[in-house]
């Protein structure tokens, strides 16, 4: 009987407050919305929360045609973007969530252990070729980038260098793992990747962006202090509108147990 | 009775023949609308669509193509001197560099100060290049000026060697080096996998034995069920440090690494029709060439080969076509730099490769999204002549044998 009456409330709650929220955008941030989610929804059986990737372009054209909630971009949002929003009469409302650092990694074997922005700039538009004009080796340097389609690419084009564009002849991989697996196996080589990809089998390199003076080994202690510089927040943006409606969820990702999954997925925590 | 028959009869007929017609309409719709989505890069504005570039009214240059304005915002091209202008260093403002300097308040509602304020801060600088929203340009300020801007042509793309597609303000879509990479990869892949192929046909149809062949050929015809991204895979791990380390090269991801898991991937193929060529020659022919003395060696290459040609042809275009429009291995081995290739050890990267990549991030019916389907015609047009070429051969050799 008891049991009965519970279900009964648990069945009334559910169709009084069905509150389905759609997330969509970043593949970055895929993984750790996804976990967010599935325990956002554990904690609250009577939330509905589904997130799809595709890129962080997607997930704001899809809050202007309304088939999102919230739109999750691994880069703050464009002047553009909001502009079309604004034509819409929508504001909207930006959360970090987390926060995300790249780190540099070269081959095991490699002597050189810090590099400056301006080098990082050099090699990775070409104007720098060999290891040996870096205090390293007589060895020919091998960038590694990301597509085009990534938001990683189009963040270390903005922050490491200033918005030029790559050496034409630079290798592009379809994935973090391909870079990684690259950079482990080829002397030469030089790549950036998530901070959370980095493993024994590649080194992370301390980088300076103040012309060589201070040199920051990328951590995610360092990326919290603000120390280290290659990092780039991590959003979520809703319409003002819905704010009731979505306020749970980013209330729940904001909180210490959200901020939890953040550590775990590998990003770094707000606080 | 026999009318009803006669009826289901006419029924089939009519249903094979709609779906015969059916089927050609789709791949008519799916060719037309492959060119009528390239059609519109031809044409498109060089910078992106709705933004312009500014530079102060003093300033003589008055158009610039899209590789000059590329090699302006990599800093490059540093001063107006080199593009014909006077002896000033270029300075470079970007629409987002306004906000550094203004507040939103200074901007005013809705941003309707910000033409004026973009308009005062050009005309301070006689040696700025903006690059900034058409719609905030400001038109009647005297002392800016708005650049004419090329259209992107038919010898950008096709005669271009810098593929960029997401560059700003000016992508640049050579697709010269896409092309030579798709052409030189499956070149390779073919002189590779011919001999081979050829080789394990004719030992299957005339030497083996029948054990061995039944061990063999399935072995063999499993090779090509294995998916695509399993061999990029493989690729990947074991063949690229492979040629790395026994050709001591920088990188392993190169044109051969390609070229190799190409030519695996289209033996399957090869061999397969190869040998069923092989097979169907008439075993009257084989006992005649027999009996006039010829050795078995002699049969083969001199009445077995020459017979089955058109098959064989066959086998080799259907294995090109496998090489040239395959997409997953490759994108993982070969690198994928847009450069010119110069030899079989660099990096390459080819037509599929790029539109696989790429696709998925190029905003719909941008101009990155229609020179991807500009490479997606080229490919079509690759496919086809291949296809062609290989069917005006072999009705050359029916021709002969008849």
């Amino acid at each position: 009987m008891k049991r009965a009456f519970f279900i009964f409330i648990a069945i009334l709650g559910g169709v009084s407050n069905v509150c389905a929220q759609k997330i969509k955008g970043s593949d970055t941030m895929l993984p750790l919305s996804q976990k967010e989610a599935e325990s956002f929804m554990k904690a609250n059986p009577k939330a509905v929360v589904t997130v799809t990737g595709g890129g962080s372009g997607t997930g704001i054209s899809a809050l202007v045609e309304g088939t999102a909630d919230i739109a999750q971009l691994s880069r703050k949002i464009k002047f553009d973007e909001k502009n079309r929003l604004r034509e819409d009469g929508k504001t909207v409302k930006e959360i970090v969530a987390a926060y995300d650092a790249l780190a540099v990694t070269v081959h095991s074997s490699n002597k050189v252990g810090k590099l400056t922005r301006e080098q990082l700039e050099g090699i990775f538009t070409g104007k720098i070729k060999n290891w040996k004009e870096l205090g390293g080796d007589d060895m020919k340097i091998i960038p590694y980038s990301r597509e085009t389609s990534s938001g990683t690419y189009e963040f270390f084009k903005e922050n490491v260098m200033k918005n030029k564009n790559y050496v034409s002849g630079i290798m592009s991989m379809p994935a973090t793992g391909a870079i990684i697996q690259s950079v482990s196996q080829t002397k030469g080589a030089i790549g950036y990747v998530g901070l959370a990809y980095v493993n024994r089998s590649v080194k992370a390199l301390s980088v300076s962006y103040d012309g060589g003076k201070t040199f920051v080994e990328p951590s995610i202690a360092n990326a919290k202090n603000g120390t280290y510089p290659v990092v780039r927040p991590l959003y979520y943006y809703y319409e003002t509108k819905s704010e009731e409606k979505v306020k749970p969820f980013i209330n729940y990702v904001l909180s210490d147990e959200g901020q939890k999954i953040v550590a775990e997925t590998g990003f770094i925590t707000v606080k | 009775m026999k009318a009803l028959r006669r009826f289901a009869e006419h029924l089939v007929e009519g249903l094979l023949a709609l779906s015969g017609s059916v089927t050609s309409l789709a791949i008519l719709l799916i060719v037309i609308f492959l060119f009528k989505e390239a059609s519109g890069l031809f044409g498109s504005p060089a910078i992106e669509k709705g933004y312009v570039l500014c530079v102060h009214s003093t300033n003589s240059t008055d158009v610039l193509n899209p590789y000059q304005i590329k090699r302006i915002f990599d800093s490059e091209t540093a001063n107006w001197n080199e593009l014909g202008g006077k002896d000033m260093e270029i300075s470079l403002f970007r629409f987002d560099d306004i906000f550094s300097l203004y507040s939103d308040e200074e901007l005013g509602e809705d941003y309707s100060l910000l033409p004026e304020k973009l308009g005062e801060t050009i005309s301070q600088n006689p040696a700025i290049l903006a690059f900034i929203p058409e719609k905030y340009a400001p038109a009647e300020n005297p002392s800016v000026k708005i650049l004419k801007i090329p259209e992107i042509s038919f010898s950008d793309i096709f005669g271009g060697k810098e593929w960029f597609p997401t560059a700003t303000p000016a992508p640049q879509f050579g697709i010269l080096p896409l092309i030579a990479g798709t052409l030189w990869v499956s070149l390779f892949a073919i002189l590779i996998a011919l001999p081979l192929g050829m080789g394990v046909a004719i030992y299957l149809s005339e030497l083996s034995n029948e054990r061995t062949r039944k061990i063999l050929k399935p072995t063999i015809e499993l090779l090509a069920g294995i998916p695509s991204v399993v061999y990029g895979f493989f690729g990947l791990a074991v063949l690229v440090p492979l040629i790395q380390r026994t050709l001591n090269l920088p990188v392993g991801e190169t044109a051969f690494a390609g070229s190799l898991i190409l030519a695996i991937m289209a033996l399957p193929t090869i061999i397969t029709v190869a040998e069923d060529a092989m097979r169907n020659t008439p075993k009257a022919m084989r006992e005649a060439s027999l009996a006039l003395g010829a050795t078995h060696w002699q049969t083969i290459y001199r009445v077995v080969v020459p017979y089955a040609a058109s098959g064989i042809t066959a086998a080799v275009v259907l294995g090109t076509g496998r090489a040239v429009g395959e997409t997953m291995a490759v994108l993982m081995v070969t690198g994928n730099a847009a450069v010119m290739p110069h030899s079989l050890f660099e990096p390459v990267r080819t037509i599929p490769a790029t539109i696989a990549a790429e696709l998925g991030e190029a905003p719909g019916g941008g101009v990155h999204y229609q020179a991807l389907f500009v490479l997606g015609c080229v490919l079509f047009v690759i496919t086809m002549a291949v296809s062609i070429s290989a069917e005006i051969i072999s009705k050359r050799n029916r021709g002969k044998q008849a």
